[in-house]
């Protein structure tokens, strides 16, 4: 089949899916009985983003991005990471509390700051991965207790270590020597693109040369595919789940540090969660693909942003997107299953054709 | 690899539809015609046809939103009055269940960059977005409810409601420890933060003042995450627990979870109370928990944001911490129903105490 083709069918997956995605919150819309219509809605969200809103959608596509990686890596083994969402929620505490304590100053604070992240994520996903190969726990229950369990030890420690304020609590603020706000594309009330955003591009370029260019990423690849097959080739698959596991907690670790050193500065209500799980449906749209789920990043970040104007312009309320990008997902499984048949049943048709082709100019 | 994309997939849309409903849920008007997120603010809405040339007023929700039938829904009653005598004008925008900051900050900026001149955030959520937003708009008012100054930079713009909810909680302690025949009680806090604690402490100290042998079991439905407002489920498991172990009377500080409380309540059967938070919740219970309402400790949001507004159309805004507490009537119980009025005097008593400064209401356990 030629690249065209093969561009062509990459792409037709994810074009049905958002066309049944734009379908079916129309129609969710108009059952509703509310008194805009998903003309209203789409005319909303499809406007041009204010320039503040084209700075939130880029922030917020880095942190949708590295969620999505890491969840990624454990897909492409066949593990299924759901524990992004603890991982990062006590990675993000844990930094916050080490670079509000400024043991070491301006950017040393913020290199140290980054590894402690990391390792707290792949510490916390590396449970899982010993649970899994040592006792044979699935992950996927065990990452959700640790989930919960991760939850509940940063709202214990925050309670009991951190600063009590008005009505809140949060940890030490980052020293101003280490802050990095970023690079301010329009006005100052506009906010800045967040200097740590980078580390979404390094984490995607990163993940693409480890599973196209290193021998580890094709074992990856290849366990994920198969994992007999893996095993009979010499692949010892209980240290590839360790180690994908621990490289998935890694890169969650790392989710909301663009945010933290770029506007939050502290650990308290300006933590955003949910990332991780956003970061799954991502990555299931994007396919599992690093360009893939750029795309689908921006998708989400996009969807996300734009829905804030809808209570002031129309009457339909912002959990709408939601199901948009929720069906988006589920179409995307759909739709690649259909195609990917399609293109066994087109291929078997182009094959038999040439089997039998020379025949006939034979007997031409 | 195939199985667990689909599992992954279908697993991730429960996520997402969940997260759907469960917003959905709180933002409805009324109960029965809200199962789709679109109606959310379909039904009565001042703010869609006031066109009166008073102070235009931004109304930002915490999670949960118009419908919680508690804390936000006691702003946009203050605002509802604000419509009706100051010829005033709104817009409303609601936070989603774990929303970035930047969005708080973007409904904010939407809200004044919309005309709006006196703006108010529901809840000390809004605190740090406020910060951020204020100094950009200097004409324009900002007031957080439960919100307080994050920095050393003061604000000249903002105005931080305060209430003694504690005060409040004494009062229904006092109710529920008249009430209890079990001599046991319960507590079912939203989340377990400094704001919620208040009303733990209060009630606590209220139960205790009338009788010290009676024993307050305290739960949390969330520990840290803010969804612990807005869980139904999670308030109902929580306080059925508490019945269970023999308390007859529930106070409940849960925002939208309420519902689940006076749910829990009902089906302990006859005998069994709930004690409602922050708006009368007798008035928007429905038929069946109404019986199980003994009273709601109220924290008058309505008052604070409906004075806000009016200090912002006198032209002498208010600014800087303003408290609300027993003496100004900034907070109290609520007698609808008339499952209190027997112990009304003794309530009163202990509120007199307290505004004479005989009783000291803790502020945290």
């Amino acid at each position: 089949m030629n690249s065209l083709k093969r561009v062509g069918f990459a792409l037709l997956a994810p074009v049905i899916a958002v066309l049944i995605a734009v379908l079916a919150t129309s129609v969710v819309i108009a059952a509703s009985g509310s008194d805009s219509s998903a003309g209203d809605f789409w005319s909303v969200i499809l406007s041009k983003p204010d320039n503040r809103l084209l700075v939130n959608i880029l922030n917020q596509t880095t942190m949708i991005y590295l969620a999505a990686v890491a969840a990624a890596i454990g897909f492409r083994m066949g593990l299924f990471n759901i524990g992004v969402e603890g991982q990062y929620l006590l990675a993000s505490y844990t930094a916050a509390t080490f670079a509000g304590a400024a043991l070491l100053p301006g950017a040393l604070n913020i290199m140290a700051t980054l590894v402690i992240a990391m390792a707290v994520g792949a510490i916390w996903a590396g449970i899982a991965g010993i649970l899994r190969t040592t006792r044979g726990v699935s992950e996927v229950i065990s990452t959700i207790m640790l989930n919960s369990i991760a939850l509940i030890l940063v709202g214990y420690l925050l309670d009991r270590y951190g600063l009590h304020g008005g009505n809140q609590v949060r940890t030490k603020d980052l020293p101003e020597s280490s802050q990095l706000a970023g690079w301010l594309p329009f006005e100052r009330p506009d906010g800045p693109i967040w200097t740590l955003g980078l580390l979404a591009v390094a984490v995607g370029v990163g993940f693409w040369v480890l599973l196209n260019k290193t021998r580890f990423g094709f074992d990856l690849r290849a366990t994920g595919l198969s994992q007999t097959a893996a095993v009979a080739s010499g692949i010892k698959v209980d240290r590839m789940v360790l180690i994908s596991m621990l490289l998935s907690g890694a890169v969650a670790g790392l989710i909301w540090m663009p945010a933290y050193f770029g506007s939050a500065h502290t650990y308290g209500t300006t933590f955003q969660a949910g990332l991780g799980f956003t970061g799954i449906a991502v990555a299931l749209l994007g396919r599992n693909q690093p360009v893939g789920m750029v795309f689908g990043a921006v998708l989400f970040a996009f969807l996300s942003t734009q829905s804030n104007t809808l209570t002031f312009q129309t009457d339909i309320s912002p959990s709408i997107v939601q199901i948009t990008q929720g069906v988006a997902v589920l179409a995307v499984v759909i739709a690649y299953e259909l195609v990917r048949r399609y293109r066994i049943r087109l291929e078997q048709r182009t094959v038999a054709r040439a089997r039998t082709a020379p025949v006939q100019e034979v007997t031409a | 690899m195939r199985r667990t994309t689909t599992f992954a997939a279908l697993l991730s849309v429960s996520v997402l539809a969940l997260g759907a409903c469960s917003s959905s849920d709180s933002d409805g008007g009324d109960k029965a015609s809200d199962n789709t997120s679109a109606s959310a603010s379909a039904s009565a809405d001042v703010c869609k046809d006031a066109d009166g040339d008073g102070p235009k007023i931004g109304l930002a929700y915490d999670v949960g939103g118009r419908g919680d039938q508690s804390f936000n829904d006691s702003a946009y009653a203050g605002v509802a009055k604000a419509v009706d005598e100051l010829d005033a004008t709104c817009l409303e925008g609601e936070a989603q269940d774990a929303e970035p900051e930047s969005a708080r900050e973007d409904r904010l900026r939407q809200m004044a960059d919309a005309g709006a001149n006196a703006v108010v955030g529901v809840g000390f959520a809004y605190s740090d977005a406020i910060n951020a937003v204020a100094p950009d708009y200097p004409d324009v008012n900002f007031g957080v409810v439960d919100g307080f100054d994050p920095d050393d930079k003061p604000n000249d713009n903002v105005a931080y409601f305060s209430f003694a909810a504690n005060e409040a909680s004494f009062l229904v302690g006092v109710a529920a420890a008249e009430k209890t025949a079990s001599k046991q009680v319960g507590f079912v806090g939203g989340v377990h933060n400094d704001l919620i604690k208040g009303f733990e402490a209060g009630f606590t100290a209220g139960v205790k003042a009338v009788d010290p042998s009676i024993k307050v079991d305290v739960a949390y439905i969330e520990e840290s995450d803010l969804s612990g407002f807005n869980d139904p489920a999670g308030g109902k498991t929580a306080a059925a627990g508490e019945f269970d172990k023999g308390a007859d009377v529930v106070y409940h500080a849960s925002g939208a979870s309420g519902s689940g409380i006076f749910d829990a309540a009902v089906e302990a059967g006859d005998g069994n109370w709930a004690i409602g938070v922050d708006s009368d919740q007798y008035l928007t219970a429905t038929a069946d928990q109404q019986p199980h309402i003994l009273t709601s400790a109220l924290k008058r949001v309505d008052v604070a944001t409906f004075d806000f507004i009016k200090s912002v159309a006198d032209g002498s805004p208010k600014t800087s911490y303003v408290t609300y507490d027993l003496k100004n009537d900034g907070v109290g119980y609520s007698t609808s129903g008339g499952f209190v009025d027997d112990i009304k005097a003794d309530i009163d008593g202990y509120a007199d105490k307290i505004k004479s400064g005989e009783i000291k209401v803790p502020t945290a356990p």
